[in-house]
Order: C-alpha cells, then sequence, then structure tokens
C-alpha cells in the first residue's frame, strides 16, 4: 500500500478471499471492514505497508489470516491505541479496537521507531 | 433533476429534497468531494432535506461513518435534515461490533421510507394495488 487508491484494492483482495474461503455475508463484512481499518492505519500512520492475506484450516473450517504490517513510527501506548475513542488520525478512534472485536483473534506487535504488525484471524462460523 | 457529479457522486433534487446514494467504493478523496458539493447544494437548492441511500454500500468503516456524522451535522447547521437509508443488516452488525453509533444520524430501512419522513407520500395506488 503506497497510494489511496491500494486500500481500495486490499479491500477487493480480501473480500474475494472470504468468498473463496465460503464464509457468510455476516463474516465477510467483519473481515472486509476490519481489513479496511487497518489497511488505513498502516497507510495513514504508517506511512504504508503490506498486507497478507492466508487461508488456513483446522479440523476442516476455514480460517482467513490478515497480516498488516508497516514500517512507520510504532505505536509507544498500545492500550489506549486499542481503547475506543483513541485517534491520532482521520477516523473515529475505533479503528484498531474495533478490528480486534471483528476478529477471533488478534496479535499486535509494534517497535517505536520501527514499524507496526498486525495479524488478524477470522474463522468462518466462529 | 440531474446535477453535475461531484466526485462521481450523483446529487438528485425533488422537491426540497436532494436524493443522492453512496457507492460502493467510498474513499477519501470522493468523500470530501461529496461532502463539499452537497453542503453547496443544500445552500444553492434552498433544501429542507437530505436522503443519503447507502444501500450500495458493502461496507461501511470508521471514516464512512465519520463522514455520515460529518455529513449530517453541516446539513444541520445549514437547516436541512440528513436521513441515511438502507443500510445492509450485515453492515449494521459490524458497525454495532465496531462500536460505532453514528451519533446524531438519523436512519431509515429503505429510501421509500426516508422519503415518507420527510413529507413525501406515494399516491394512492388503482384499486387492487400495486406490488408497493
Amino acid at each position: 500500500m503506497r497510494i489511496e487508491e491500494d486500500l481500495l484494492t486490499v479491500r477487493h483482495a480480501v473480500r474475494a478471499a472470504t468468498l473463496r474461503a465460503g464464509f457468510s455475508i455476516v463474516d465477510q463484512t467483519r473481515v472486509v471492514t476490519a481489513a479496511s481499518e487497518l489497511a488505513r492505519n498502516a497507510y495513514i500512520h504508517g506511512g504504508g505497508g503490506t498486507v497478507t492475506i492466508d487461508r488456513l484450516t483446522l479440523g476442516g473450517s476455514a480460517g482467513l489470516r490478515l497480516t498488516v504490517k508497516d514500517e512507520g513510527p510504532g505505536i509507544v501506548d498500545t492500550d489506549a491505541a486499542l481503547a475506543d475513542g483513541f485517534t491520532t488520525g482521520a477516523g473515529l478512534g475505533h479503528g484498531l479496537g474495533g478490528a480486534r472485536r471483528l476478529m477471533n483473534d488478534f496479535e499486535l506487535h509494534t517497535v517505536p521507531g520501527q514499524g507496526t504488525t498486525v495479524i488478524a484471524t477470522r474463522w468462518a462460523g466462529r | 433533476m440531474s446535477a453535475p457529479a461531484s466526485g462521481g457522486v450523483p446529487i438528485l433534487r425533488l422537491g426540497d429534497v436532494l436524493v443522492t446514494g453512496l457507492l460502493n467504493e467510498l474513499d477519501d478523496t470522493t468523500a470530501v468531494a461529496f461532502t463539499e458539493e452537497l453542503t453547496s447544494r443544500i445552500s444553492s437548492d434552498g433544501a429542507r432535506g437530505v436522503l443519503i441511500d447507502i444501500s450500495r454500500l458493502e461496507i461501511v468503516d470508521s471514516f464512512v461513518a465519520r463522514t455520515l456524522m460529518e455529513l449530517t451535522t453541516m446539513a444541520r447547521l445549514l437547516g436541512a435534515r440528513v436521513i441515511v437509508a438502507g443500510m445492509r443488516p450485515p453492515v449494521a452488525i459490524t458497525l454495532v461490533e465496531l462500536g460505532i453509533q453514528l451519533t446524531g444520524v438519523e436512519t431509515a430501512l429503505n429510501a421509500e421510507q426516508a422519503m415518507a419522513a420527510m413529507g413525501w407520500h406515494q399516491s394512492l395506488q388503482p384499486a387492487g394495488g400495486g406490488p408497493g
């Protein structure tokens, strides 16, 4: 992701992946919305970055793992960043915490000065 | 009734109501252009109401939500009432889970009910009725 149009490309790719994984329409919407929040964070706060989509299977159920990585300034206070209402950008402050609620598993790794990586997974029907 | 596009989003006028619909791909640039066009149209057209149909939006993230709340506030400052209509059920579920309540934004199930709320009524159907 380097330009704004790339955010739409991310949404399209994630939507296509949720369809291929057989996600319900509600799960599709959850995952695409979470991807939109995370990609926007990486674009605005991280100065761009990469999104990787991995298809997972576990005991016959399908999952999707999003890895959103930037090399921006990092997040100094992760607890605050995950709290609703906290924003340093153009959003509502629900982006990171909201994305965590929309996914089943959520990992946030950040190193000040070196960047941020979010790994978020959603399983179909869970 | 048609009007110049604003970032690709047409704004139509029906009496004193402006009718518009957000497309699936609402990006930042389009949102800004749309906000500016809509506020200037409210003023120039003397609109008292604005219907924003979002039935084509497949997701509403915090950016789109913020845009809708700001539009509603700006329109109110200009004396116009905004109704956002047609949110898809999965979008409503996801918004609640995101923690966004669209505070201050009036909503309607669909465009028809939004227009009725703003005082527009369907003319009576011929005997036997029509398919709604």
